[in-house]
């Protein structure tokens, strides 16, 4: 890793904490999580975040586009993409960069639901396998919804336009698995492997199965090449 | 130095440029000319890598810039258009930013940030956010951008444009004084900034070159005739034209109705004549019994040259060109 790319990533997190857009997304997410979780929580009587979890997928889904729409949408609306390739990093550096900036900017946001399995813990006895996994899961979810969260934004010079895209597009990684019923049977596998629902279903449970894992990765990695290419044909 | 080897560029299926070539040797500052369109930008973006030619290929000092990506992007300083800078930085950060990936030694940084804040008049605004500059401090922060890392080569697109005239002065005398050890590439509509400034001019039209020299060069090149301004008593125009027409060498002999006239009555005509014919002209006008009250030769400026050499077909692009230059340049 070059120090090109730490300074892309850099300049990715200030440019974050820098917009209120963050800030604003931030509460709303924590608000929103925490509603729903701990509504229920005392009516289960569990101690266990599986709630949390299970949420988590549409949650992000929704918090991640509104993080990453800035990202290259920006760059190309002022032109400032110009002059990021025209100081010495290569393509990689920049669009690393910006992914990693994103992803850990997700992640700091997530760190302060780490009270949710720190207060269960106190009111009962907390099985931690399913709570490290899930946080796991997190971040290989977290991963893949940035990738397509670059992909949107590296669709178009509009921030708005790429929020919706990449809203849709998370949108159908969550839904997918859940009209499997309107599909024939024959499809059905297929689909299901695609879900990121489903994936992050098994992890959260504390599974940590290889195929769920390389299911994130590829995944992941299918996200930044399509925003590669598409980075490559705007120029 | 640069070398710019038979460059095309195609945009789907316009043809931005077309077998551009020219070279630029160290120590150089080059005058890209050219009617909006011409090709100057595309230029400047193959040579530091934002755009990939067709076909054609640029080196910089030996090192062609489709193998060297990297190298070659840290021996150039860039400035494009409007100076597209991060907005929601604060300028001292920005330069801090483009130092470390510039890798300019952390000790070195404070340093050249100082200089070039110096150098570029930034004082006021170093611990401003980007956006809420003025056009020309906007201008000047792109400049000092280009030279943080005293790169050998600074390519600046339209560094004037936009600013009022004490600025311009200014960003050219930054410009000046950058260019007596780096090769400078610089684009402008402006034209007698280009005769100021520059060492050499190069005048895009169209995607190729219509003109490559010093700017006397390029005058000369481009007008091979003379324009003799002739101030006549007792001469009517038409036996003047008769007779100014038959000499071997005069192209046209045109009545001139808005100028002033050196004596109430005469008549003032423009002869363009062939560098070579100016004795027969001269002894086809003494043969004549008219009083010569008036003679002189006017010298060409580099506006005609540019119209000459970019507005022939008389496009809009072309006349839109020259309505902006001569506006900046009045």
């Amino acid at each position: 890793m070059s120090s090109a790319f730490f300074r892309v990533v850099w300049r990715e997190l200030r440019a974050a904490f820098g917009s209120p857009v963050a800030y604003i997304v931030t509460v709303i997410f924590l608000t929103v999580t925490g509603w729903f979780f701990f509504t229920p929580f005392f009516l289960n009587g569990r101690a266990d975040l599986r709630e949390f979890f299970r949420l988590l997928p549409m949650t992000l889904g929704l918090v991640v586009p509104a993080v990453t729409m800035r990202v290259f949408a920006e760059e190309f609306s002022t032109g400032s993409y110009e002059v990021l390739t025209t100081l010495p990093m290569t393509r990689f550096d920049v669009l690393l960069g910006k992914f990693t900036g994103s992803l850990l900017f997700i992640l700091l946001m997530l760190v302060p639901t780490l009270a949710y399995p720190i207060i269960v813990a106190t009111l009962g006895d907390l099985d931690p396998g399913p709570v490290v996994g899930g946080y796991l899961g997190t971040i290989l979810l977290a991963a893949l919804y940035c990738s397509v969260g670059l992909f949107a934004s590296a669709l178009t010079k509009n921030q708005i336009v790429a929020f919706i895209i990449g809203l849709a597009l998370c949108a159908f990684l969550v839904l997918i698995d859940k009209v499997l019923f309107f599909i024939p049977p024959s499809l059905t596998g297929v689909l299901q492997y695609l879900g990121a629902d489903y994936h992050f279903g098994n992890v959260a449970k504390g599974v940590i199965d290889s195929r769920d894992v390389v299911y994130f990765l590829s995944a992941t990695f299918v996200g930044l090449y399509a925003t590669n290419l598409v980075v490559e044909r705007r120029i | 130095m640069i070398r710019i080897n038979n460059l095309t560029k195609d945009y789907g299926a316009t043809r931005a440029l077309d077998g551009v070539s020219f070279s630029v040797n160290r120590g150089e500052i080059l005058g890209l000319l050219g009617p909006n369109g011409a090709g100057k930008t595309t230029t400047m973006r193959i040579v530091t890598g934002y755009l990939t030619p067709t076909a054609g290929s640029v080196e910089v000092q030996d090192m062609d810039v489709a193998d060297n990506p990297l190298e070659v992007k840290r021996l150039i300083g860039y400035l494009p258009e409007f100076a597209p800078l991060y907005a929601d930085m604060v300028v001292h950060d920005y330069l801090q930013y483009v130092a470390a990936v510039r890798r300019i030694e952390p000790g070195r940084r404070g340093g050249r940030i100082r200089a070039m804040t110096e150098l570029c008049g930034l004082g006021d605004v170093i611990h401003r956010p980007f956006r809420e500059l003025s056009r020309g401090y906007k201008q000047r922060v792109g400049l000092a951008h280009a030279m943080l890392s005293d790169p050998d080569i600074l390519i600046l697109d339209e560094p004037t444009s936009g600013l009022d005239p004490n600025q311009i002065v200014e960003i050219r005398s930054i410009i000046k004084e950058a260019g007596r050890e780096k090769t400078v590439i610089f684009s402008t509509h402006i034209l007698s900034e280009v005769e100021t400034t520059c060492d050499r001019i190069v005048i895009i039209n169209r995607g190729r070159v219509a003109a490559d020299g010093t700017a006397d060069v390029v005058k000369a090149r481009a007008l091979s005739g003379t324009a003799v301004r002739l101030a006549l008593l007792d001469a009517p125009l038409d036996d003047v034209q008769r007779h100014l027409m038959a000499v071997h060498g005069v192209n046209s002999v045109v009545r001139v109705l808005d100028a002033p006239l050196p004596v109430a009555g005469a008549l003032l005509v423009e002869v363009s004549c062939s560098g070579q014919n100016l004795r027969e002209l001269y002894a086809a006008i003494k043969a004549r019994d008219w009083v010569v009250v008036g003679l002189n030769s006017e010298g060409h400026s580099l506006e005609d040259t540019f119209r000459e050499l970019t507005g022939a077909a008389g496009d809009g692009a072309a006349a839109g060109a020259d309505g902006k230059a001569g506006e900046e340049s009045a």
